[in-house]
């Protein structure tokens, strides 16, 4: 198996559409996926990334249900692509192989598997249909703090044997400081440099996703994600434009235009906000405490039904060591929470 | 009077769930397991004759060589190895209780729908998500119509075995499909996570149900507790976390409104360990059925 030609230094994904679409609540329509892909594409993005925020299969009562289903988006994304791949995401347990294959036919070229960082054994059958499917593969390690570098290392190769060409370190929790980011971006990149790309994907709870993409593009890692207007799941991600223009200052290709993703942000994306992620206490609690950044809308929501403490539901997620998926337990936690008060 | 003779019953696969299962059934008041069949020597197998239980390494060949046969068998292998075997068990005239994947008889939970398939020669034990969902999906819509239900089943990363985990969209696929056709749901969704935590956690399930905008909560919340009861008659670890959540009608839900259940399924801590709520809901399950085949078969004599 050959990994895919990257043309620049490094090679931008953007999930504005995607990540974004946790911070959107799942409502993206397909005006907003169209001007979206038009000014990403226009801009240079040679990856676009549209699916639930939970990927394929993810409109449910446990993450939220679609806006406009993803098929429609991801078809419409792909007409407006001129030069861009479109990607998808698939989190074995939520989505299928049956849903890569739906998503397949509207037009997704890349798949991006995620796993939780010690479960990448889950992710075989998927990576071998995508394969059979001739479309790109992308593996997710999310929750990557959870784990030692070597231990993360081991799960890539995993994905790697499988037929993923690119694992990532996935920072979901933003939790990982620049030191620990370093020591698993080198992980991965020994045990798997040789024969796939290594990728980030940050968030910015500890505004460290575009220090760390930093450090990744200087140790070797190819693939780095991004968001306009860092839209995404709790404080949200690297901020595409940044990325674009800290990358222009140090010298490292990335084939982006940036002023063209100032403005995509700018006045693309900003106008459809429900909310700009921001560092407010909440996401930052989602940092600190290494809490899955997409039980941020779904704790505020339960805090306020079940009038108790959002943070106090986050720490409680962190002390659980809930992983990614686990929204339904947010309700669990709130309401234990509410009967500790009422026995104060 | 004294009482009947229990009914002879074999365990085919002597792994992790089949002694479990032995575990379970030797408590049994109308099982007896006269056979645990293996295809390799065995730890599970030294445990079973540690227990008293005859024990194989020779397979289905040598089962089929006991004279008298068994009139049930478990079968804990894999789909393939049941698909392979269950032609020769109905041959015989042995009733299957199939703890795998394989899918040749009707899917049942012995809380919801076991009386329809008494008599069934195969019977297939869904997943172990569905064993501890579909009763709460059955409860509600026996109440009230249910457009859409979805259950999401998080369990120990070390109860999750190389077979699920190497194809996990079986678990996901049929767990919705026995959502809609056991459940009565007219769409069902089905979700697992493995979470990897230290101590592992016990297994929980959460089972969300649409409701019409008129339902009766209470109505809806009495069947839970009723149903939550009679699964505890063969599950003893299985709880409520919480009384059930009632969300009003919104426009995103398409104007219905939402039931949320939030279980809990201990173990019993058999052979399995208690955090595996998982597996044990499966050998109880089928432990189970085991009793109310046997209790049919004693009927018929």
């Amino acid at each position: 198996m050959s990994r895919p030609e990257i043309r620049h230094d490094v090679r931008i994904t953007d999930t504005t559409l995607r990540d974004g679409s946790h911070a959107q609540a799942h409502q993206f329509t397909v005006e907003q996926v169209r001007d979206t892909v038009r000014a990403l594409d226009r801009a240079g993005v040679e990856v676009i990334e549209v699916t639930h925020g939970d990927g394929l299969g993810g409109s449910s009562f446990n993450y939220g249900f679609s806006h406009t289903s993803e098929l429609e988006l991801i078809a419409a994304a792909r007409e407006e692509a001129t030069q861009a791949r479109i990607a998808v995401l698939l989190v074995p347990g939520i989505g299928t192989v049956d849903d890569l294959r739906r998503a397949r036919d509207a037009g997704a070229d890349v798949v991006r598997v995620a796993t939780h960082c010690t479960e990448a054994d889950v992710s075989p059958q998927h990576f071998g249909v995508a394969r059979d499917l001739g479309m790109e593969t992308v593996g997710f390690l999310m929750m990557a703090h959870r784990t030692s570098p070597e231990d993360l290392a081991k799960q890539a190769r995993i994905m790697v044997d499988a037929g993923c060409q690119c694992p990532y370190v996935t920072d979901s929790a933003g939790a990982l400081l620049m030191h620990d980011a370093r020591a698993r971006f080198e992980a991965l990149l020994a045990e798997v440099g040789d024969e796939a790309w290594v990728g980030y994907h940050g968030h910015q709870n500890l505004s460290l996703g575009v220090a760390n993409s930093v450090i990744a593009a200087e140790v070797g890692v190819k693939e780095i994600d991004g968001s306009l207007c860092a839209l995404g799941a709790g404080s949200g991600n690297s901020p595409t434009e940044v990325l674009a223009a800290v990358f222009d200052r140090m010298g490292i290709a990335t084939g982006l235009d940036v002023t063209a993703l100032l403005d995509a942000a700018e006045d693309v994306v900003r106008p459809y906000l429900h909310r700009w992620p921001k560092m407010d206490r909440n996401a930052i609690t989602q940092g600190w405490a290494g809490v899955y950044s997409s039980f941020l809308l779904h704790a505020e929501h339960a805090g306020e039904r079940y009038k108790v403490p959002v943070p106090d539901i986050l720490r409680r997620c962190g002390e659980l060591g809930l992983v990614g998926g686990q929204e339904d337990m947010i309700i669990d936690i709130a309401l234990e929470l509410a009967r500790e008060r009422e026995q104060g | 009077m004294t009482a009947p003779a229990k009914v002879p019953a074999a365990i085919v696969g002597p792994g992790n769930i089949g002694t479990d299962l032995l575990a379970k059934l030797a408590r049994s008041a109308r099982i007896e397991v006269t056979a645990m069949v293996g295809v390799v020597e065995s730890e599970g197998l030294d445990r079973a004759r540690a227990m008293g239980v005859p024990a194989s390494a020779e397979g289905v060949d040598w089962l089929l060589r006991q004279d008298p046969l068994p009139r049930i068998v478990f079968e804990a292998t894999s789909a393939k190895a049941h698909a392979a075997n269950a032609p020769r068990y109905e041959q015989a005239g042995i009733r299957a209780i199939d703890l795998t994947p394989a899918h040749l008889g009707p899917m049942v939970c012995p809380a919801v729908n076991m009386p329809e398939h008494l008599d069934a020669p195969n019977v297939n034990m869904i997943t172990c998500g569905g064993q501890a969902t579909i009763p709460i999906v059955a409860a509600v819509s026996q109440v009230v119509p249910v457009a859409y239900a979805e259950i999401v089943a998080s369990a120990a990363s070390r109860s999750a075995g190389p077979g699920t985990r190497a194809n996990i969209d079986e678990f996901t696929q049929t767990t919705a499909r026995a959502v809609e056709e056991v459940g009565g749901a007219e769409r069902g969704k089905a979700i697992i996570i493995l979470n990897p935590v230290e101590p592992p956690m016990i297994m929980r399930d959460t089972v969300f149900c649409s409701l019409p905008p008129d339902a009766d909560h209470d109505a809806v919340a009495a069947s839970v507790h009723r149903m939550v009861e009679r699964v505890q008659q063969y599950v003893p670890g299985y709880t409520l976390r919480a009384e059930p959540q009632f969300d009003p009608p919104t426009d995103t839900w398409g104007g219905r409104g939402r039931v949320a259940v939030f279980l809990e399924v201990k173990g019993n801590g058999d052979f399995l360990p208690e955090y595996a709520g998982n597996l044990d809901i499966m050998t109880a399950a089928a432990a189970q059925v085991g009793e109310l085949v046997a209790a049919e078969m004693e009927v018929a004599a």
